[in-house]
């Protein structure tokens, strides 16, 4: 089980990059001159970000260099450490359905702060990555169409992000844990 | 919200750097977390770069149309009250397509155009109707299969194997979205006020799922 799903890690990227090109080619599609035009795109995203990301890496770097965080965690820590889940997760599992440049902000300061491959550095990451900002969706799709009662919309999304944080921690278990 | 968080985080980190006397570090994190988000920022461009040009390729060679046409048979029962030849469900299956190849830029567009459709079906037009409900599960929980930004970013911060986090993310990623379909269909079932059907019966569309022919999955087209 655990060498299959690395072998799905390891695999996954390579198999993309090299199979698309030559699906497309085989389509006829000039793949360089294509892939030149979508990458310009990549760079505006990239840049996009940098306010967001500014923004919230500002909060959150006070947040933890004024000692609210570890108080905050510290106050949980015990609660979740019982069931394998590292305290450090916690704010994420809240900012996660909230604010996209917020959870990736916090994440980005866990990778920092612990190293990118210790164990809540990669359950955050598994989080951040697994699912879309709930929050977000909801108020451009909805909103796009003039939509007010969203019924039991945001309670499905939110449930289920609950439920996806379990998940990713259970993952990481699976995959990092019994090593 | 977001607002309120944002503001609240800053505000009560400098009362409670007071509290502490941690001011001097306050001020400075606050420098220094600008410094890092730029920093960051620009270690992302190579892999969004790269990855947005190599996913321009998939979309240009079809390879979005073709997967629509694979996740057509299951998409279709997660959607019983829109008829299977009504517009929306094009696009409802670009978006979740272009969702699954990690084309955000390319599914938002397309979900918004399926919500206008649904919207076409909805008898009460500012209430969502639970294909609405449906479509917005499965955007917020997203499956994702390769997740370029946090590969990029555990790069930047010297990751052994950045890309160790793609299965765990895979499996994370297909329970999230398995929930939020059985919690939708749950709360479906429970709420029958407002009216919950959308289902136009005028032009003879009886439950799609009955009529409709998978077709064979590989090579074609």
């Amino acid at each position: 089980m655990i060498s299959w799903i690395q072998v799905v890690s390891t695999w996954t990227i390579p198999v993309l990059i090299a199979f698309i090109p030559l699906y497309a080619s085989l389509r006829k599609v000039p793949v360089y001159e294509t892939f030149i035009d979508g990458a310009k795109d990549g760079f505006q995203t990239a840049i996009g970000i940098i306010p967001h990301l500014v923004g919230m890496m500002t909060a959150i770097g006070m947040f933890r260099a004024s000692g609210a965080m570890d108080a905050i965690v510290g106050l949980i820590k015990p609660l979740l450490e019982g069931v394998g889940i590292p305290g450090d997760v916690l704010p994420l599992a809240l900012l996660r359905p909230i604010t996209g440049a917020g959870s990736l902000a916090f994440v980005t300061d866990l990778i920092k702060e612990q190293g990118p491959d210790s164990f809540v550095a990669r359950i955050a990451s598994t989080i951040q990555g697994s699912t879309d900002t709930t929050l977000y969706v909801l108020t451009v799709y909805f909103g796009a169409v003039g939509i007010r009662n969203s019924r039991y919309a945001l309670k499905v999304g939110l449930l289920s992000d609950f439920i996806g944080f379990f998940a990713a921690v259970a993952a990481c278990w699976l995959m990092f844990g019994l090593v | 919200m977001v607002n309120w968080i944002w503001m609240g985080m800053i505000v009560f980190s400098v009362l409670f750097g007071a509290a502490n006397g941690k001011m001097e570090q306050v001020a400075e994190a606050a420098f220094g977390g600008a410094q890092t988000g730029v920093t960051v920022c620009l270690g992302l461009i190579s892999i969004l770069v790269f990855w947005m040009g190599l996913m321009r390729i998939a979309e240009v060679a079809g390879l979005v149309s073709k997967l629509s046409r694979l996740l057509a048979p299951i998409v279709r029962r997660l959607f019983p009250d829109v008829p299977s030849e009504h517009p929306a469900m094009g696009y409802i299956l670009s978006n979740m397509s272009a969702n699954l190849l990690g084309l955000g830029n390319a599914a938002t567009p397309m979900g918004i155009k399926a919500m206008q459709e649904l919207q076409k079906l909805n008898p009460h037009p500012t209430v969502a109707t639970p294909a609405m409900c449906t479509l917005l599960a499965l955007n917020t929980a997203s499956i994702t299969l390769v997740p370029t930004t946090m590969i990029a970013i555990r790069m930047n911060f010297g990751s052994v194997h950045p890309a160790d986090i793609v299965a765990p993310t895979l499996l994370a990623t297909l329970i999230s979205t398995g929930a939020a379909v059985i919690i939708d269909r749950w709360y479906r079932r429970r709420n029958k006020f407002p009216p919950t059907s959308t289902i136009i019966q005028k032009d003879g569309a009886a439950p799609p799922t009955t009529l409709y022919k998978p077709p064979a999955p590989a090579g074609g087209g």
